[in-house]
């Protein structure tokens, strides 16, 4: 049965709900949506014990609070925040069982870009074209906003897990693959393309990701009057200024601008995590390798080897007497 | 009618899951007329492996799930495709339903009509009756969802998009570049000039069919007063007064 599950009580423009996205849509203008640390939500889904991603709570850059209205296991995943309830630090990449009442209060990532927080539970919000992202550029969902409640059925509780997160948000060489356009570019200008220390711009959001460069722009050849085609996720555009920004989650689905080749989708992570200023790199691969890479995906069961139990400091306890410290004891009452 | 073809169509990967047959690097009706045709024989193929057919202005893209055995085998069908058809000589497939819009083209709902017939060299009267006349189909959907490019207009109207942005178009809006109309789903920047209004929506999440248009679609614009599309769209109703009929 449906029930409230977490009610918004503190947020800025920033926070949505968002899953894997969806497949199949480009015939109709809407883009893959989902979220933007993609890798975030398979993570989550291995410290929940789950094969496939559950959708979470994106914090886009932001902070907020969150009020959990039934007992609920969480998973806390993507761009580092300081999590709390009350005075309890809730570890980063780790689950955690919260009561009916209690409110997690997120800081804004202090590294990454992308923060998630996935309920343990089956949200009851809106599935559109099979997913219950929002995609607000393109009308489908909204922000969530102060007073905001998340219905839903929760699951029962997990024991408390931690994960050694995939490395990715401190920037790093990020692979693409040539594409029907990367012949409107010099081979002067790929090479100078794959030299260059590009630094994450702060223009960036669920669109797109700018990077910036020191150089002369990267302007394609006979590229005047070229007709608009399909943009997929990962495609790296010049704009008419030469400037590369890499589409992300919520692009359109067709554009004019010439596209250098398409980011490989392991590594968009980087790239959605990259806060301004990281450093960047770009490197041509060929399609057998990324045929190789994306043969062996990240997965909720591949990433079992880097669980663990969540041991939790007693320093963290703030009332320690409060906890059952021998759970596991006799009581003299049992068969 | 026909349209002369004379480009050899490629087949491109894009990103490691899709496929791309373009005809042309620019618009041009025989681009159009290869694309629309080249998307029937895909779709009528139902090839394996493929997630989504998309088509675009002078390309179809396809997308599978697989690796390098389902790209090459795909590759192959399509191969196959593009040689049995004389893309010299192809005529644009025949509309399945023809869609037709009110679109009001006075006053503040085409505040770039003047410009447009200067550039086209034409009076604004003609403008207005190139539109009314127009043979035009959806082209493609895209940018936004449910948003049609449509075209393509007569040569006259083969105008860049303006230099500088248009801050803000209301959705509903059609706009005019490069012998295109696109009738907006959401308010927008754009490079394209206002020349009409509707109160089309292109995109109703809300409802049981929440795309209107398919690329393919026959389109026709009926004149129609400001007041009847304030009308329209107080009624509130996503196709704004337009009419499918099937043919």
């Amino acid at each position: 049965m449906s029930v409230p599950l977490i009610e918004i009580v503190r947020a800025t423009v920033g926070l949505s709900i968002q899953d894997l996205g969806r497949t199949g849509t480009t015939a109709i203008g809407l883009s893959q949506g989902g979220a933007m640390d993609k890798l975030a939500l398979i993570e989550a889904a291995a410290l929940l014990g789950q094969t496939h991603p559950s959708p979470a709570i994106e914090f886009m850059g932001v902070g907020g609070s969150l009020r959990v209205l039934c007992d609920m296991t969480v998973a806390l995943t993507g761009g580092e925040m300081n999590a709390k309830v009350s005075d309890r630090v809730l570890q980063w990449n780790a689950t955690h069982t919260l009561n009916a009442g209690d409110i997690i209060e997120l800081s804004a990532p202090k590294s990454g870009v992308y923060g998630y927080v996935t309920p343990h539970a089956e949200l009851a919000t809106p599935r559109v074209f099979d997913s219950r992202s929002s995609h607000v550029s393109a009308g489908i969902g909204h922000w969530l906003q102060i007073g905001d409640v998340i219905n839903g059925t929760s699951a029962p509780a997990v024991r408390s897990m931690k994960i050694r997160a995939v490395d990715r948000l401190g920037g790093g060489t990020v692979r693409y693959l040539a594409g029907p356009q990367t012949d409107l570019f010099s081979d002067a200008d790929l090479d100078r393309f794959h030299a260059t220390p590009f630094r994450a711009s702060h223009i960036a959001n669920r669109r797109g990701v700018k990077v910036d460069f020191e150089g002369t722009p990267f302007t394609p050849q006979n590229a005047h009057g070229i007709v608009s085609d399909i943009i997929v996720t990962g495609d790296i555009q010049m704009t008419g200024d030469g400037e590369p920004y890499v589409l992300m989650s919520e692009c359109q689905t067709m554009g004019g601008y010439p596209r250098i080749g398409t980011v490989i989708l392991a590594d968009l992570p980087v790239l959605a995590q990259a806060k301004a200023g990281t450093p960047i790199r770009f490197e041509q691969i060929t399609l057998t390798q990324a045929d190789t890479i994306m043969a062996d995906p990240i997965s909720a069961a591949t990433l079992s080897a880097r669980l663990s139990a969540l041991v939790r400091d007693p320093a963290e306890i703030s009332n320690l007497l409060s906890y059952q410290l021998i759970s596991g004891a006799i009581t003299g009452y049992e068969d | 009618m026909e349209r002369p073809c004379a480009m050899t169509p490629e087949i491109c990967t894009l990103g490691h899951d899709a496929l791309l047959v373009r005809f042309a690097r620019e618009a041009s009706e025989a681009a159009t007329a290869c694309v629309q045709v080249m998307l029937r024989l895909i779709e009528e193929a139902d090839l394996p492996h493929v997630t989504e057919i998309a088509p675009a202005l002078a390309s179809v893209m396809l997308r599978f799930q697989g690796g390098t055995d389902v790209r090459s085998l795909l590759h192959q069908h399509l191969t196959d495709l593009t040689q049995k058809t004389d893309w010299s000589n192809v005529s644009v497939p025949a509309a399945k339903r023809r869609w037709i819009i009110p679109v009001c083209f006075d006053g503040d709902a085409a505040p770039h009509l003047a410009e447009v017939a200067q550039i086209a060299g034409k009076s604004e009267a003609a403008i207005i009756d190139d539109l009314e006349n127009a043979d035009v189909r959806v082209l493609a959907l895209g940018f936004a969802p449910g948003q049609p490019y449509i075209g393509l207009l007569p040569q006259e109207w083969d105008m860049p998009r303006t230099s500088t942005l248009t801050a803000e178009v209301p959705a509903g809006a059609l706009v005019t570049a490069v012998r295109q109309l696109v009738l907006f789903a959401n308010p927008s920047p754009t490079g394209w000039r206002q020349i009409g209004m509707s109160a089309f929506k292109p995109f109703a999440p809300e409802t049981d069919t929440p795309i209107l248009l398919r690329a393919g679609d026959a389109m026709q614009f009926s004149r129609a007063s400001a007041n009847d599309i304030a009308r329209l769209q107080a009624a509130g109703d996503p196709k704004g007064g337009a009419i499918c009929q099937s043919l």
